[in-house]
């Protein structure tokens, strides 16, 4: 069979979300961000949610997530995205409200607002993207940055004497009575997209049914950032911030984990 | 039953990362030699009768590029 004979509506298997819109997107090849915007999008498809969906757009490279999905948006100043969402939340309770946020965003300057919201138990979703750096801004030392790492700011390793430890946030919110379901996942294999597919979707529908806060941390690559390809990045993440964060479920009420 | 998958690449959406050519079990997927109106080179399908149409390379695509199709055949 001829491959223009299987290209029908009725053999489709996969295509592009299409609340996710045709605007060419200003990532660098090969990052994360652009899968887990897919995710968002076919989840948000996926619950009939378009016309309620409320996003709060970080900044950080994701600032711009707003030309790129056809939902709603709210552009928050840095870090203050999950106070913005608690606003936005206690206005329109019957609106889905998330916050997409880097690590720069969320676990350096919006470290305050990420625990008190969570601690407040909004019932918001966090998208919470860590690839370990400021990726925007040229690549220097994030609170995330890994024992060691080299960045544009500890160009021989990140010195913990110096510099202290790498800040485990989403560890530190598992602890808060707030949160109903925090979870680490990755995109770098189409098992994983899958898995934090299913993540998004989880925490999505906590949202909903006003059981608190959820939490998705999506451990993610930075190729130019870690002056590495694409593939070659994938495969450090593997190696590197793997064992430093771990993936898999941290919480989820429903299972009393 | 044999199952036959295919792909349309939006060549000029693609940026040529090369984690659909990574992500693919089948070896269908590599880059080309020539460039899109980007400068990348892009995702096309080598192997043509290799592809199951497991959608991988789609789910994998942070850029959206790969739409995937497949047929069952008896």
């Amino acid at each position: 069979m001829a491959n223009n004979e299987i290209v029908k509506p009725e053999n489709l298997v996969y295509k592009k979300p299409t609340i996710m819109n045709d605007n060419p997107m200003h990532y660098c090849p090969g990052c994360g961000h652009g899968v887990v915007h897919k995710l968002v999008a076919e989840v948000i498809e996926e619950m009939g949610l378009q016309d309620k969906a409320i996003g709060i757009a970080p900044v950080g490279c994701a600032v711009f997530i707003y030309n790129y999905l056809d939902i709603d948006w709210q552009e928050a100043a840095h870090g203050r995205a999950p106070a913005l969402a608690t606003a936005v939340k206690r206005l329109n309770p019957n609106k889905l409200v998330f916050t997409y946020q880097g690590d720069g965003d969320l676990a350096a300057i919006g470290t305050a607002e990420t625990i008190h919201a969570c601690n407040r138990g909004e019932n918001i979703a966090i998208i919470f993207i860590n690839n370990g750096i400021y990726g925007m801004t040229g690549g220097q030392m994030a609170p995330t940055t890994l024992e060691g790492m080299k960045t544009a700011t500890c160009p021989y390793g990140r010195d913990v004497k110096l510099n202290g430890y790498p800040l485990n946030i989403t560890d530190l919110v598992v602890k808060l009575r707030g949160t109903c379901y925090v979870t680490r996942q990755s995109v770098h294999k189409a098992a994983a997209v899958r898995k934090a597919k299913a993540a998004i979707r989880k925490a999505f529908e906590n949202s909903m049914n006003g059981k608190g806060t959820s939490f998705v941390e999506i451990v993610s690559t930075c190729s130019s950032g870690w002056k590495l390809s694409p593939v070659q990045a994938n495969k450090w993440m593997e190696e590197n911030m793997f064992p430093a964060y771990p993936i898999g479920d941290l919480k989820d009420i429903d299972t009393l984990v | 039953m044999k199952i036959k998958g295919t792909l349309v690449v939006d060549k000029d959406r693609c940026k040529g990362c090369g984690l659909c050519e990574v992500a693919c079990p089948s070896d269908v997927i590599g880059l080309s030699k020539e460039v899109n109106k980007k400068g990348y080179r892009f995702a096309y399908m080598v192997n043509e009768d290799n592809c199951i149409g497991c959608a991988s390379c789609g789910l994998v695509c942070p850029d959206g590029c790969i739409t995937v199709y497949k047929v069952k055949l008896s």
